[in-house]
């Protein structure tokens, strides 16, 4: 039998008893990894920025252990790699990729865009970042610097943007509502 | 330990060119020098775990490079931040 040319769903089903009979992750386990997957989005990491943009305890926390500031808004991270919060100000702007395969912080945004696996991403952030952005209108200003995070190893990344002028007075609903699964990762800047 | 501001090289080594292995150090960056920004934890050692045998635990940093000093082009002040395991760099 060639192992290349075996339909997909029983290959899962082998692996799956495998799992189960040999101990490592009963059929409930695996079932419930599916459901906490599918059920994360970009707005459990939106509802994170609005709070650490009005919270300057939580922003604290969200910088220092971003696992811990992620498990304060109710989101699964047990078993997950660790959460890393890369900070964003007037000076310094951070751009997410993963050159290697494709790491994204998937417990606080969910699945990645198609377009985050591509090569043309993944070669570009690295090489010519600025002009990647520019293709997103995300014109970064010759006065900040920006800092391209590469996920090669162990961490997850996520960016907390600025909070845009002009939301002053607005309630955590209200700013979660602006930000965007790019916003987080440093594509593009919340619209406000 | 690796203190932050320790400046390292990162080795200039293709395993890839010696037989099956996994690994988590970009071609695009071996060989290149920067400056550890922080400990990130320890961590079992991923070209290990790959191939399920037993992995140490290794120190990760987060290493900052000056991007146009990679590739030749960009803006001078732009970096690249890379999260690299003990193995794979050694001071300058």
């Amino acid at each position: 039998m060639n192992i290349l040319q075996t339909a997909s769903h029983r290959l899962l089903a082998a692996i799956a008893n495998l799992l189960a009979e040999k101990g490592i992750a009963s059929a409930q386990e695996v079932a419930h990894r599916i459901a906490l997957t599918d059920a994360a989005s970009p707005a459990q990491g939106a509802r994170m920025v609005a709070r650490a943009w009005l919270d300057p305890d939580y922003r604290a926390l969200m910088l220092s252990d971003g696992t811990k500031a992620a498990e304060a808004e109710g989101i699964p991270m047990r078993g997950l790699p660790p959460l890393g919060v890369l900070e964003d100000t007037a000076d310094v702007h951070h751009l997410v990729v993963c050159t290697l395969c494709s790491c994204y912080p998937r417990a606080v945004l969910g699945y990645p865009p198609f377009w985050f696996k591509s090569a043309a991403y993944r070669a570009r952030a690295v090489r010519d970042p600025r002009g990647l952005l520019a293709e997103w209108g995300t014109v970064i200003p010759d006065t900040m610097r920006l800092r391209v995070v590469d996920s090669t190893a162990d961490y997850r990344w996520m960016v907390l943007p600025q909070r845009p002028a002009r939301t002053d007075g607005w309630d955590a609903d209200r700013l979660a509502a602006i930000v965007r699964e790019g916003d987080m990762i440093g594509v593009t800047f919340p619209a406000g | 330990m690796l203190s932050p501001g320790t400046h390292v090289r990162v080795r200039f080594d293709w395993p890839e060119t010696r037989g099956p292995c996994h690994i988590r150090t970009p071609h695009f960056i071996r060989g290149a020098e920067g400056v550890v920004e922080r400990h990130l934890g320890r961590f079992p050692n991923a070209e290990d775990l790959a191939f399920a045998r037993p992995a140490a635990l290794l120190d990760l940093y987060h290493v900052r490079f000056d991007q146009p000093a990679i590739w030749g082009e960009g803006r001078a002040g732009d970096a690249l931040v890379i999260e690299l395991a003990e193995t794979w760099l050694e001071p300058t």
